[in-house]
């Protein structure tokens, strides 16, 4: 028999038994070595062979990755690793490290169950450390550390053994100051890291090789030999004798959750649906007999089979040719044309593919990234995938050629369906198509692939901000009258509560929980209890309650009164951005008798026009994006770099030295930091370590509103001229 | 002077001689095409007719700039000119509303109504029609289900319901459709359907259709052109039955 064949013997045998399974993520700060780590895991494990992980960063697939170094999208491998004698089989997905593509990392959390946190001995905890950690631990996904890097403290450091030692422990007291902050019950309940306890392996993803407590007493090798060997440069011995793969696959199966274990207490995070129900039941035991769940993560292209789709695979069974439903997609069956798994980073097809693995599925026609997949005509759709950023930029782009006109659109179709993370507006009206990111980069790099990947070429516009608009005080009731005058619709409107606001963000509170659930996370946090029972719908972080009680017709019609509401919500009456934080009552309705006089043409500018006023009257403010910066630079360039913060109407709250070095931590709004990175580098003579983070929606200062203002107007082809809430009600 | 003048149901011969002379003698003519439709008469004919230029008013104009029209009011006689009788079925009062409240004489000049012509073709008693209602075509996040809830009230009372047809720019529901979404809708609400209906084609033509018979039957009906109307009847009367035997093939 072939070594492939084997191989796909032994990954295909350990698929039905869940508890023989682990699904992983890799995740870190940008180039703390997630690849080099995967590639080598990849290797070690016998999936690829070891001069080409090497050499070739396996899990980069992406030109664009591999011309840039860094990960852009969250790819697949599996992997069989021994341990106790037994065989289990790890999943495991690479996902990016730059900020900029958050949503990938939430995607890739998803899907498993267990991740290594990688931190760069040198570096320590850099921010995206921490916003990685935070969504893994959003997710219910439990933790181990890798500190990697290991042979830079001894030979670009210098450091001694004792010092070395204590830094890797100051590193380990970090991150579990991290865990401890973000979510004291689980850190209590265990997932502290321990290095006695095998939670937290050292060593070196570039040089093969790693050590944690429990491998040392197998293999006897010391802290002090990894100090004499690095200093030797001898790593090749520890990479023989305390080999990467072994520690950390070790690791992995010892310390991080099968799917069993793990979905009997993710579901209930990750899902709100009736636990009694059929699925319910079904999805937190890993039951491969119910009906099929699955919660699609990712979508590719691949030329030979066309669209892929990835995702967890949580209840039921799949084979070719089950029939799927898309929860929200028009109710037509799916036919599942090929099942797979991964085998390496090949992905290969089987017969069936039972509950608790990573599929990979063709024939979802319907399914974009973050549907709910099932054999059932309808369930609880999982809880959509929580974005830690939000778009703050957008460029506008065009064919160069107008016979492309029809393709581009196809390909920002996919794009879209791609990244959750871009917001891809289409007109083929005027052909300006729209895509926002969530930086300079991101954009750089999404229009780099239409035009190379998908060879269209576009002329692309100079990135523009992305603004918001709320309104900072209160209005109401405002009357909002239908164009016949027959339907009247009066409402009142305030700023939302932080503390809700911040419900809606974490994800505690949605239209996809249960009324009675969202009713009592809404009166906790402090909201009127009358209020908390009648949220009708949450936009964004804006929401929407009916106060009314027994109005007939109301009902029928709410769709519509919501459509008028979102209308608005899209577009504020300042500058056309979208609106934020706006808590909405609706107190008194009056119809007309007839159905046709009160239907969308009636109700929608009714409604629309009431909550533009509305927002006028309450105040209506510009926001701005703002970004969190992080510089860090050797001591004398302290000023430098400080300096572009603060020229940049920005705000310095932290300096912290450590040794020689110096890191200021500030914030700045995103319009103020086009040509940031070239701007540092000369300040600082290409000295300074940074990185950018989203930090929110801000006023934008009184001093100049009224300026971005009307350039925003200009841009858009608004009137000049601001309007006033009559301008709506007449 | 506003003057709202009732075309009556089907052709130019449905108007009032009292109508026609003030529309001959108005200074400005404006038609309302949105709520109804005259089906068996273009504008050209009518403005050879009435030798006047008409002005023809989207639904924009009337709900959302009234204004052209009642500034031609203020300055002289102003004919404004509905299918049916000016007032029913439509939403005009605001427009006269607003006209009486800017200080211009309004009137009204009635023509005949397809309310009560439903009870002529058919036989309906007009004494025995409870709440009307009209079956809109459903669009995005829009079915309501009060048409079907209101012929359920009614029919409990033993009262008939006349059901008006949606008129969306070029799209005139019909009999069939209009009997297909009231199942639709009843099935939405676990009401038991209607047993029979009358469906009317072209009332105020010299060929009305009129058929009465059950759902089934109805959908399978040639109607022909717009405009269609429904009733749906209560427990007939003896003499109610005999008149849609004779006329209406039941
Ligand atoms: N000295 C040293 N360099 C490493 C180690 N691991 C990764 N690197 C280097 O760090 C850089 C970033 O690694 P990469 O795996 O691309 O990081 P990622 O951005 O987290 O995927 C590359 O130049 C690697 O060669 C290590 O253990 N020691
Ligand atoms: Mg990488």
């Amino acid at each position: 028999m072939t070594r492939r064949k084997k191989m796909v013997e032994r990954v295909t045998e350990l698929m039905d038994k869940p508890e023989r399974i682990r699904n992983i993520g890799i995740v870190a700060h940008i180039d703390h070595g997630k690849t080099t780590l995967s590639d080598n895991l990849l290797a070690g494990a016998g999936m690829i062979s070891e001069e080409l992980a090497g050499r070739q960063l396996f899990m980069d697939s992406d030109e664009e990755e591999q011309a840039r170094g860094i990960t852009i999208d969250a790819s697949n491998v599996s992997m069989v690793h021994e341990y106790g004698g037994e065989e289990y089989l790890i999943n495991m997905i690479d996902t990016p490290g730059h900020v900029d593509f958050g949503g990938d990392v939430t995607r890739a959390m998803r899907a498993v169950d267990g991740a290594v946190v990688v931190v760069d001995a040198v570096e320590g905890t850099m921010p995206q450390t921490e916003t990685v950690l935070r969504q893994a631990l959003k997710e219910g996904v439990r933790p181990v550390l890798f500190i990697n890097k290991v042979d830079r403290l001894v030979n670009e450091l210098k450091v001694d053994e004792q010092e070395m030692q204590i830094r890797l422990a100051k590193v380990i007291d970090k991150v579990n100051k991290l865990i401890k902050g973000m979510n004291e019950k689980m850190y209590n309940d265990g997932w502290k890291l321990d290095a006695a306890k095998g939670t937290v392996a050292f060593g070196s993803a570039l040089y093969n090789w790693a050590v944690s407590v429990p491998f040392m007493k197998k293999s006897g090798v010391s802290f002090k030999d990894v100090f004499d060997k690095c200093n030797a440069g001898d790593m090749k011995w520890l990479g023989k004798n305390s080999p990467l793969h072994a520690v950390l696959l070790d690791m992995v199966v010892k310390h991080l959750p099968n799917p069993l274990q793990a979905q009997d207490r993710r579901i209930h995070i990750i899902w709100h649906g009736d636990y009694t129900s059929a699925e319910g039941k079904a999805m937190v035991n890993c039951d491969p007999n119910g009906p099929a769940c699955l919660m699609v993560t990712d979508i590719s292209f691949d030329p030979h089979a066309g669209e892929v789709a990835t995702g967890r695979l949580f209840s039921g069974t799949l084979r070719r040719g089950t029939e799927c439903y898309i929860i929200g997609a028009a109710k037509r069956a799916n036919r599942l044309a090929q099942v797979g798994i991964f085998m390496g980073a090949e992905r290969i097809e089987v017969e069936a593919l039972p509950a608790g693995n990573i599929a990979a599925v063709t024939g979802l026609k319907d399914a974009i990234v973050g549907s709910t997949v099932t054999t059932l005509l309808e369930m609880t759709p999982f809880e959509s995938l929580k974005h830690y950023s939000e778009p703050v930029m957008t460029v506008a782009v065009e064919a160069k050629s107008m016979k492309d006109l029809p393709k581009l659109v196809e390909v920002l179709r996919q794009v879209g369906k791609e990244d959750p993370t871009v917001q891809v507006s289409i007109n083929e009206e005027t052909g300006e198509h729209l895509i926002s990111g969530m930086g300079e980069l991101h954009l750089e790099i999404i229009t780099g692939r239409i035009k190379r990947d998908k060879g269209v070429d576009i002329i692309t516009s100079p990135p523009i901000v992305v603004y918001r608009e709320t309104a900072t005080g209160s209005a109401g009731p405002v009357e909002g009258k239908s164009p016949n005058r027959h339907n009247r619709f009066y409402i009142e409107l305030e700023p939302m509560d932080p503390a809700i606001v911040k419900l809606i963000q974490d994800g505690e509170v949605s239209m996809n929980q249960q009324a009675i659930e969202r009713r009592d996370a809404l009166a906790a946090a402090g909201m009127d209890k009358d209020e908390a029972k009648n949220v009708k719908a949450i936009e964004g972080t804006n929401m929407f309650i009916d106060m009314t009680k027994g109005i007939q017709y109301l009902n029928e019609t709410m769709e519509l009164v919501l459509d008028g509401w979102r209308e608005a919500l899209r577009g504020g009456p300042l500058a056309d951005e979208l609106v934020q934080n706006l808590k909405i009552r609706l107190v008194d309705v009056k119809l007309h008798e007839d159905a046709i006089h009160r239907g969308p043409a009636q109700v929608i500018p009714a409604v629309r026009s009431a909550v533009k006023a509305g927002i006028l009257m309450a105040g209506d403010s510009l926001l701005e994006p703002v970004q969190k910066i992080q510089i860090t630079v050797p001591s004398e360039q302290m000023g430098a770099a400080t300096s572009q913060i603060q020229g940049r109407r920005g705000q310095v709250f932290d300096m912290l030295s450590e040794g020689d070095t110096m890191t200021i931590v500030g914030k700045a709004p995103v319009a103020e930091l086009f040509g940031f990175a070239g701007d540092v580098r000369s300040a600082t003579e290409g000295r300074a370590m940074w990185s950018t983070e989203f930090a929110g929606f801000e006023l934008v200062p009184a001093g100049i509103v009224d300026e971005v203002v009307k350039g925003i107007r200009r841009r858009k082809g608004l009137k000049e001229q601001i309007p006033r809430p009559d301008d709506y009600l007449a | 002077m506003l003057t709202f003048v009732g075309l009556g149901l089907y052709d130019l011969g449905d108007i009032s001689v009292k109508g026609l002379e003030y529309v001959r003698n108005a200074d400005t003519v404006f038609l309302e095409a949105y709520t109804s439709r005259l089906m068996g008469a273009d504008v050209g004919a009518m403005e050879a007719f009435f030798g006047k230029e008409i002005r023809v008013l989207g639904r924009e104009d009337v709900e959302q700039n009234p204004r052209d029209i009642l500034d031609c009011a203020a300055a002289g006689r102003v004919a404004f000119l509905t299918g049916g009788d000016p007032m029913v079925s439509t939403t005009h009062a605001d427009l006269r509303m607003r006209a009486a409240a800017a200080g211009i004489e309004t009137s009204i000049i009635h023509a005949s109504s397809i309310s009560s012509a439903v009870s002529g073709l058919s036989g309906l008693q007009n004494y025995r029609f409870g709440k009307s209602c009209s079956v809109p075509f459903p669009a995005k996040g829009w079915f309501p289900t009060a048409p079907i809830e209101t012929i359920a009230a009614n029919l409990a009372q033993n009262l008939h319901t006349l059901v008006y047809l949606d008129i969306q720019n070029d799209r005139y529901m019909r009999v069939p459709e209009a009997i297909a979404v009231l199942e639709e809708m009843a099935q939405k609400r676990g009401i038991e359907p209607p047993a029979l209906y009358v469906g009317i084609a072209r009332a105020g033509s010299e060929r009305p259709v009129v058929a009465a018979g059950t759902g089934a039957t109805l959908k399978e009906t040639d109607f022909g052109p717009p405009l269609h109307i429904l009733a749906v009847p209560a427990d007939l009367h003896p003499m109610e039955r005999e008149y849609l035997e004779t006329f209406a093939g039941l």
